[in-house]
């Protein structure tokens, strides 16, 4: 049971790529807006953005799929990020992915099955002189532990 | 009585937005007046979060404060580390380019502007961009993104191209794993760079600047973003800056998580809006960058080191460092280490100094084995090279490299093949896909390095064919530059790759 994608309205993708059309390159804010909106890119943006900016379909599609940020489909209700990078290793941060994985029974880049928690990777927060770090939900973690890390899935469930 | 909690990140993942709170909340039960700035880090990251009071003309640490410390941090019982400029770790180092960080409000102008702010773009409004220029070259500054290229010629190249607009481009990209100088200049002083990049474009002749930062720094996006809107309501940036200089303003940008979109090119299509695709130079990004128009692109320390440079003068600046490392570098020391944070010192400090002096050895107890110096692309230097100082030449001639003067500690029980194995994953991970000795080299190295770990003894020195034909056919540095990691352990520690490397040598 994952979270069904509600489909944008096509009045609220038209005022998002109208907000951002007088900027020089305006592609990446779109697409940072259009996630910070709906949580993902809709699929159904792709040809709205690529007529409003004179880009072909495959222009605009290969720009999202190139970038780590951007998702094609929604997370969980929550995000937590760990860092893989070498200083998070340095003090166990493999060993701290590992443990919120195999607690969560999820791999990289995967979702909770009751839709609570998706896990991602990122290299580095520059938090590095406090690692492992971890961001959840936008906020920043430092000297992060797999218990509080893996707090937010009780949550989602309750 | 004036309390300073730090908002920069390492300081809020440490706890310091429920220290602020707590502060706030016990004041007013206590119906005490005081004032919370929520200023920059100081950059001891161990002491995080690290807050200061302010009252009869005296500043005193605390620290690492939690928020059920507060109230005998207001009843004044808490033990106090004493002022910061007395700890040892923070007296030891030259502040120059960090001198504000962490001493002001970030968003005060006229603490700016008390502590030194703006002086030197008043002098630069008074100069001949040439003037302007050869002060520049004196400074000795070099690029502080890691290539190490000098700051005065690539502006010059910039002033001299003819062009109906030019561009100053910010690298706020900051990828590589232990460095954050540049989040922590943002976060705590971010009129800084944009003195910086306004001087940058009132001497090439540029009218526009973009700050391409990280969509990993939430913290420094929001810093930055309110820094420019009120340094534009003041006239800093605008129609005329200051009041009667030429027409300068900037926008943020915020990246998509792409650690190759720190390439200075890539960067540049990034913010263009196309993929982060490495562009083959020439053409130069100084003749023909954003937009195909002349652009400076320069890294968050290169710039915020300008208004020191010209509010002091070039010979000041230039009379810190080492040989051709000229001024002071703002290191950052992460990873397994006692005493992390940031440290800026004159160039020609040696590695094992900073490492087990300075930062006090592993956070473990542990012995160090190595230590990573210039993120995911830079060697691993083992302790037998602890001598080296710390400058552009001297880590060049160790096999390794400065880069963005990040370095990152790895006690004994470091597994070196799996750092070896991992930084060629990482290159698989984050290659841009354009040219092949990237892109599909660093697959055939992490399966290589796999082959060894399974005892293939012929597999050694495929390898190092492998990264020989990385580093010599790489569009960029990526490619080109993940050797130095994968080779450095294997050359360094030869008996962890594997039971096969006894019989290969
Ligand atoms: C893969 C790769 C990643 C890079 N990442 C950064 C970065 O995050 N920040 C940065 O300033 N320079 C980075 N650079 C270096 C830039 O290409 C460029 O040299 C730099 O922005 C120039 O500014 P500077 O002269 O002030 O150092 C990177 C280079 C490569 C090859």
């Amino acid at each position: 049971m994952t979270t069904q994608a509600a489909e944008p309205a096509p009045e609220a993708l038209a005022e998002i790529i109208e907000a951002h059309t007088h900027l020089e390159g305006p592609l990446l804010p779109i697409l940072h807006a259009m996630q910070e909106a709906f949580g993902f890119v809709p699929g159904t943006a792709v040809p709205v953005i690529a007529k409003a900016l004179k880009l072909t379909r495959a222009e605009v599609h290969g720009v999202i799929s190139f970038y780590h940020d951007f998702r094609e489909a929604p997370a969980g209700r929550h995000t937590v990020k760990i860092c893989r990078a070498e200083a998070c290793q340095a003090v166990g941060g493999a060993a701290l992915s590992e443990a919120v994985l195999s607690k969560l029974g999820i791999g990289w880049g995967e979702t909770t099955p009751d839709g609570a928690v998706t896990v991602e990777p990122v290299y580095c927060l520059g938090l590095c002189a406090c690692a492992p770090a971890a961001m959840v939900d936008g906020k920043v973690m430092g000297r992060a532990d797999a218990d509080r890390l893996t707090a937010l899935a009780g949550e989602g469930a309750a | 009585m004036k309390i300073y909690v730090p908002r920069d990140a390492a300081a809020k993942a440490l706890g310091a937005d429920e220290v602020a709170e707590a502060v706030a909340r016990e004041a007013e039960a206590r119906g005490m007046s005081l004032q919370i700035v929520r200023n920059g880090s100081r950059g001891m990251v161990w002491l995080e979060p690290l807050v200061e009071v302010e009252a009869s003309g005296r500043r005193l640490a605390y620290g690492p404060v939690q928020a059920s410390d507060v109230p005998a941090l207001l009843d004044g019982t808490l033990d106090s580390l004493g002022a910061v400029e007395d700890i040892p770790f923070f007296a030891r180092q030259t502040r120059l380019t960090f001198a504000r960080v962490g001493l002001n409000d970030p968003h005060s102008l006229d603490d700016y502007k008390a502590h030194g702010g703006l002086a030197g773009l008043r002098r630069v409004l008074d100069m001949r961009g040439e003037a302007v220029i050869d002060e520049l070259k004196a400074s000795g500054l070099r690029g502080r993104g890691g290539a190490g290229f000098p700051a005065g010629i690539k502006w010059d190249t910039v002033r001299m191209a003819h062009a109906d607009r030019k561009y100053i481009v910010c690298n706020a990209d900051e990828g590589d794993s232990g460095t954050f100088a540049d989040r922590m200049l943002m976060e705590g002083d971010p009129f800084c760079l944009i003195e910086g990049m306004v001087i940058a474009g009132v001497t090439v002749g540029a009218t526009k600047g973009f700050v391409y930062l990280r969509s990993e720094y939430p913290d420094a996006i929001e810093v930055m973003t309110e820094a420019v809107e009120l340094a534009r309501a003041a006239g800093l940036l605008g129609d005329a800056v200051l009041g009667t200089g030429p027409a300068f303003d900037m926008e943020i940008r915020v990246g998509a998580g792409a650690y190759v979109c720190g390439e200075e090119t890539s960067l540049l299509n990034s913010l263009e809006g196309k993929r982060g695709v490495v562009r083959a130079k020439p053409p130069l990004p100084a003749l023909e960058g954003l937009f195909g128009k002349p652009t400076v692109v320069n890294n968050v320390l290169t710039l915020a080191t300008v208004p020191v440079i010209f509010e002091k003068g070039a010979e000041h600046y230039a009379s810190f460092g080492l040989g051709r490392s000229k001024g002071t570098m703002p290191i950052q020391i992460a990873g397994n280490v006692a005493r992390g944070g940031l440290f800026e010192t004159a160039f020609g400090m040696p590695l094992g100094e900073l490492v087990n002096d300075v930062a006090g050895g592993t956070a473990s107890g542990r012995p160090v084995k190595a230590v990573q110096v210039g993120g995911p692309l830079g060697a691993y230097m083992p302790t037998s090279k602890f001598d080296t100082p710390f400058g552009y030449e001297e880590f060049d001639g160790q096999g390794g490299l400065i880069g963005h003067a990040g370095v990152v500690v790895f006690d004994d029980s470091a597994d070196m093949a799996g750092l070896a194995r991992f930084a060629m994953e990482f290159c698989a991970v984050e290659s841009c896909g354009k040219c092949t000795p990237c892109r599909i080299g660093a697959v055939r190295g992490v399966e290589t390095i796999d082959r060894i770990a399974a005892g293939d003894a012929a597999a050694v020195p495929l390898l190092e064919d492998l990264c020989e034909t990385m580093r010599d056919g790489s569009l960029c540095a990526l490619g080109g530059f993940t050797p130095y990691p994968v080779l450095s352990a294997l050359r360094g520690f030869p008996e962890e790759f594997g039971p096969a490397r006894d019989a290969a040598e």
